[in-house]
């Protein structure tokens, strides 16, 4: 159970370069370390950080997708949640949200817990969202692939998954220091 | 009985404009009317529809889910660590299965204890009747407002008219 041969980059690396070619539009992000990591490179009022209910973040960003057709809207997701909340891609592969994309780090693990093996080594998440009819996948490893299939999908209709394998390492971030409903307020008038 | 088109109007006349859930029976005649209306997103689970209700809640929307009560169960975390803890409201509109005993094994025991079950969730809760069917739809508006949580209206079988009569 390693991650793919090759995979050098770290989550929080991916992330921050993904981060940097986005300015206002909404970022749900999933529990656990990726929410903290998000709050450490780039504290944003369009970032909703989901603290609980895990698997549930590409489900709040399709609702915001469906809500906000003008807006682009990106869920930063783990593998963990994926699997999860793995009917939920077939609800974005019926419904077909054009402005969604959907950005999964698959890192192989339950970081946050104690890096437990996923199952996501032998299920490969882009092809489930491709059967489930998203429109544009693409499974990416390295820095400038990343880069330039997320650009891509910036500026195509979704639903797109981009997924990233990274490694297990974390960024050392500290828990989500804003309170929920402090986080729900400043993502709502940020997103207006 | 309440004509589900006249339920349907009710819920868009206090300002729901997002439905969403899992179909139930009881249900059955609200969700066609929706349909029809072209205003009912469909979700695989409960949990899902509460969540999808969030992020629309939170891009202006005043959602509602429909579901089973088994649903409650599917969505038990996602309610409290998500919507509630958040301060983001959505009227859930629960088909009260097993409601006096009468029903299927497995809708038995959650029929039995819902109410419960919805006081220990912290989620305000009123059955609908057709004679304080206005009043309800009122207390459901408020509620949502002034205390911004999920908040419970209960539907017992033959409140509103479902799809076989």
């Amino acid at each position: 159970m390693r991650p793919e041969e090759g995979t050098m980059q770290s989550r929080a690396m991916a992330m921050a370069a993904l981060l940097e070619l986005l300015t206002d539009q909404p970022v749900i992000i999933c529990n656990g370390f990726p929410s903290r990591e998000a709050q450490k490179i780039a504290d944003r009022p369009t970032h909703f950080y989901m603290i609980g209910s895990m698997g549930s973040a590409a489900a709040i960003g399709l609702g915001v997708a469906l809500s906000k057709p003008n807006k682009r809207v990106i869920v930063f997701d783990g593998d963990g949640n994926v699997l999860m909340g793995m009917g939920t891609l077939a609800t974005v592969g019926a419904l077909k949200p054009k402005n969604f994309i959907h950005v999964v780090f698959d890192n192989e693990v339950y970081g946050t817990t104690g890096n437990q093996p996923t199952i996501s080594n032998v299920v490969p998440l882009e092809k489930v969202a491709k059967a489930a009819g998203y429109v544009h996948v693409e499974r990416v490893r390295e820095r400038e692939d990343l880069v330039y299939e997320f650009k891509d999908m910036l500026s195509k209709d979704g639903p797109s998954m981009l997924l990233v394998k990274v490694n297990e390492m974390v960024e050392d971030a500290g828990r989500v220091i804003l309170d929920p409903p402090d986080i729900t307020k400043r993502f709502m008038q940020a997103i207006t | 009985m309440i004509e589900s088109d006249a339920f349907v109007q009710a819920l868009q006349d206090i300002g729901v404009d997002f439905f969403t859930g899992v179909p139930d029976s009881i249900l059955g005649g609200i969700i066609a009317e929706l349909m029809e209306r072209r205003l009912y997103t469909p979700a695989v689970r409960e949990d899902e529809a509460v969540a999808m209700a969030a992020g629309a809640y939170m891009a202006g929307k005043i959602p509602a889910v429909l579901m089973q009560n088994s649903g409650l169960g599917t969505s038990l975390n996602t309610l409290i660590s998500l919507n509630y803890i958040y301060h983001q409201p959505c009227i859930l509109i629960v088909s009260w299965r097993g409601h006096g005993g009468n029903d299927a094994p497995e809708h038995l025991v959650m029929g039995e204890v819902m109410p419960q079950f919805l006081d220990t969730m912290k989620i305000p809760h009123r059955t609908l009747t057709e004679k304080t069917a206005i009043d309800d739809l009122k207390w459901v508006a408020e509620t949502f407002m002034k205390k911004r949580i999920p908040v419970a209206l209960n539907i017992t079988k033959g409140v509103v008219r479902g799809l076989h009569p």
